[in-house]
């Protein structure tokens, strides 16, 4: 067993000796298919150029609103859209006492479906996936079965379907109506699984049960450390997924306190129809809904397993 | 009291001794012989504890609404056979499914939203492809904060975008009016009629092509190095290694996300009913899900409004299996 596992290590030594060798000597010797300087420097700007583009399409409205926040509607029709104008404090203070006051309560109902939401929903998928990446039990398969099947449902469309059931029930109208269904996404238990299996060895929980620690407890503090990051990530997924949900709040409440943003700047443009004095209203607050979701976004980005979606999780 | 300590820098001790195999094997060998029967121990109390809640919500969430509403469309309401008139619910079988079907609008918005789809999301997912390519090249500058900017729409709520993009589209507003002016070029308004599709299209765009971009760059990222500087020192040039070596190994990843972005494209909803509010060019019923919306609340015909989620549902999950079907067969072609 030692010995050829010593031999294994000598033919693995020698390989990258090699290989060594062969990459010094690449980079030594100019080879003749390689590009002429010009068409090499150009290989680096004109993808630049193009990302540039991108980034000035994809940036574009973001900073539109930075100005235009600034303006009173008079000014967001008659001045260059990339100047500033006047009334930044005033439309401001015109969004805050936008119907008594409300829109600090609908950034704080945002904050509840998304928080509330997301740490449900990141809850349940963890235990889930942990489950069914580390457990044999009679009935597996066919849970794994429909969980995952569960992806291909089109969340949105049977919010109607949902919101039928739930008026049955009296739970239309409260925070739960909106809470319940975002609290169970079969993405995020998919995500939790796929991580589980990846970060969690199966012989550390076998370990753990031979040192007399029990199944919960070896899930509190082994299970869920190795966890975290994936967590991490399918938390900021559904934070974001929930800050932007539009159509279940919207058919689930009728009561305007229990609305979110999405909802509340549906109804203040719909408004502007009839009060075009709104629209710089509406401008402001679409500056203010965006700004805690770009944050969440940056660190998504920096902190996040974006990995465990492109399938490419090692 | 002390026990709970022990057993738990135990625990701590196995989480910790990923590499140190020995001490495990000492731990079980000294270990009292009751302990090793828990080895053996069926552990499917707790499996099933901890999947409980998952199971229960996906059982209240999807499938009892569906089963409800699949029977609130078999069901329809009927003068009552009492004196004053009363309406009542009788059974009408599948006479909901006929009316949605024979219903013009109904097949206005499903044309529509065929023609969003058949767009959308091939320009989403090719977009996508080239700019998580671009994004790998080497020498490519402020990749980071290219990076950064084309997935920042992401996070920006659908309804938000289509107010922001609402109001770029208005020319006497809009910066890229302005500037086509400056260049003696009118560009057309995509408000009014047909254009509005562009309108919506370019809107869902802006919002999706970022996180589908990051997807495909992670999976680029898990691409073994070695590959691609082999590739280099035989004289392989940057375009050839993308089309070669890098585009064959996102290949799986591009699947996923086009089959997200086919179950977005057909449940398109807000951003529609948001622009909406700045042109009458998009009606109630320009698509799918805005139809059912306005038969639900407007009309206050559950009945039909069931029907049509139902037949949207079936048609998105039965779409959504035909490109994983499609897609396993070419992987055993290949194969």
């Amino acid at each position: 067993m030692s010995t050829t596992s010593r031999t294994e290590e000598r033919v693995h030594e020698d390989r990258l000796a090699r290989e060594r060798l062969v990459r010094s000597d690449g980079d030594r010797r100019p080879t003749p298919k390689r590009s002429t300087p010009l068409v090499h420097k150009l290989g680096g700007i004109l993808p630049t150029i193009v990302l540039l583009i991108a980034v000035v399409y994809f940036l574009l409205p973001m900073v539109w609103v930075l100005f235009a926040a600034t303006k009173s509607t008079g000014e967001l029709f008659s001045t260059s859209a990339f100047s500033f104008g006047s009334s930044l404090v005033d439309n401001m203070v015109a969004l805050f006492e936008y119907e008594n006051g409300s829109f600090s309560r609908w950034l704080g109902n945002s904050f509840i479906y998304s928080i509330g939401g997301a740490l449900l929903s990141t809850a349940v998928s963890a235990a889930a996936g942990y489950a069914l990446a580390l457990y044999q039990f009679p009935g597996k398969k066919a849970v794994m079965v429909g969980l995952l099947a569960g992806v291909l449902l089109p969340t949105i469309t049977l919010a109607i379907p949902q919101y039928m059931l739930f008026a049955q029930l009296n739970i239309t109208n409260t925070y739960w109506a909106v809470l319940i269904p975002i609290s169970i996404t079969p993405f995020g238990i998919y995500l939790s699984y796929v991580f589980a299996r990846g970060s969690v060895p199966q012989e550390l929980l076998e370990a753990a049960r031979v040192d007399g620690s029990n199944e919960g407890r070896t899930f509190v503090s082994i299970g869920l450390p190795l966890l975290f990051p994936g967590l991490v990530t399918v938390f900021l997924l559904q934070f974001i997924g929930a800050w932007n949900n539009f159509l279940l709040p919207y058919i689930m409440q009728s009561k305007s306190e229990l609305s979110p943003i999405t909802v509340a700047m549906f109804l203040m443009l719909n408004r502007g129809g009839s009060e075009p004095v709104l629209y710089s209203v509406a401008i402001a607050g679409a500056l203010v809904a965006v700004i805690p979701v770009v944050i969440f976004v940056l660190v998504l980005q920096r902190f996040g397993r974006l990995d465990l979606i492109s399938g490419s999780l090692k | 009291m002390t026990t709970p300590t022990i057993e738990k820098s135990r625990a701590r001790g196995g989480a910790s001794a990923g590499t140190g195999g020995d001490r495990k094997g000492n731990d079980m060998t000294t270990a009292p012989s009751t302990k090793r029967v828990s080895l053996t121990r069926p552990h499917h109390l707790f499996a099933w504890v901890l999947i409980a809640p998952a199971i229960v919500l996906f059982v209240f969430v999807f499938i009892i609404p569906i089963i409800y509403s699949g029977g609130l469309s078999l069901m329809g309401t009927a003068a009552g056979s009492s004196a004053y008139g009363v309406r009542e619910e009788v059974f009408v079988g599948l006479g909901n499914y006929a009316k949605v079907l024979q219903d013009p609008t109904f097949w206005t918005s499903l044309g529509n939203l065929v023609v969003y789809a058949a767009f959308l999301v091939p320009i989403m997912m090719l977009t996508s492809m080239l700019l998580a390519l671009l994004l790998d090249l080497p020498r490519i500058g402020l990749r980071a904060f290219n990076r950064m900017a084309i997935f920042l729409p992401y996070g920006v709520p659908s309804v938000i975008a289509a107010l922001m993009w609402g109001f770029l589209y208005v020319p006497e507003i809009s910066p890229i009016y302005q500037l086509g002016e400056a260049f003696g070029l009118q560009f057309p308004t995509l408000l009014r009629g047909d254009l509005v599709m562009t309108a919506i299209i370019n809107v869902v765009l802006w919002g999706g092509i970022g996180f589908n971009t990051i997807i495909l760059y992670t999976s680029l990222q898990s691409l073994p190095k070695e590959q691609i500087d082999a590739a280099r020192i035989d004289g392989c040039n940057e375009p050839r290694i993308a089309w070669y070596i890098k585009l064959p190994h996102i290949v799986p990843a591009t699947i996923l996300t086009g089959l997200f972005s086919v179950i977005g494209a057909l449940q398109v909803y807000s951003e529609p009913q948001m622009l909406s509010s700045l042109t009458p060019a998009i009606s109630s019923t320009y698509f799918p899900l805005m139809r059912v919306y306005r038969d639900a609340f407007a009309h206050d015909d559950l009945n039909s409004a069931s029907a049509a989620s139902i037949i949207l549902a079936l048609a998105t999950v039965l779409l959504s299996l035909l490109v994983l079907g499609g897609q396993r067969l070419a992987a055993r072609r290949n194969a």
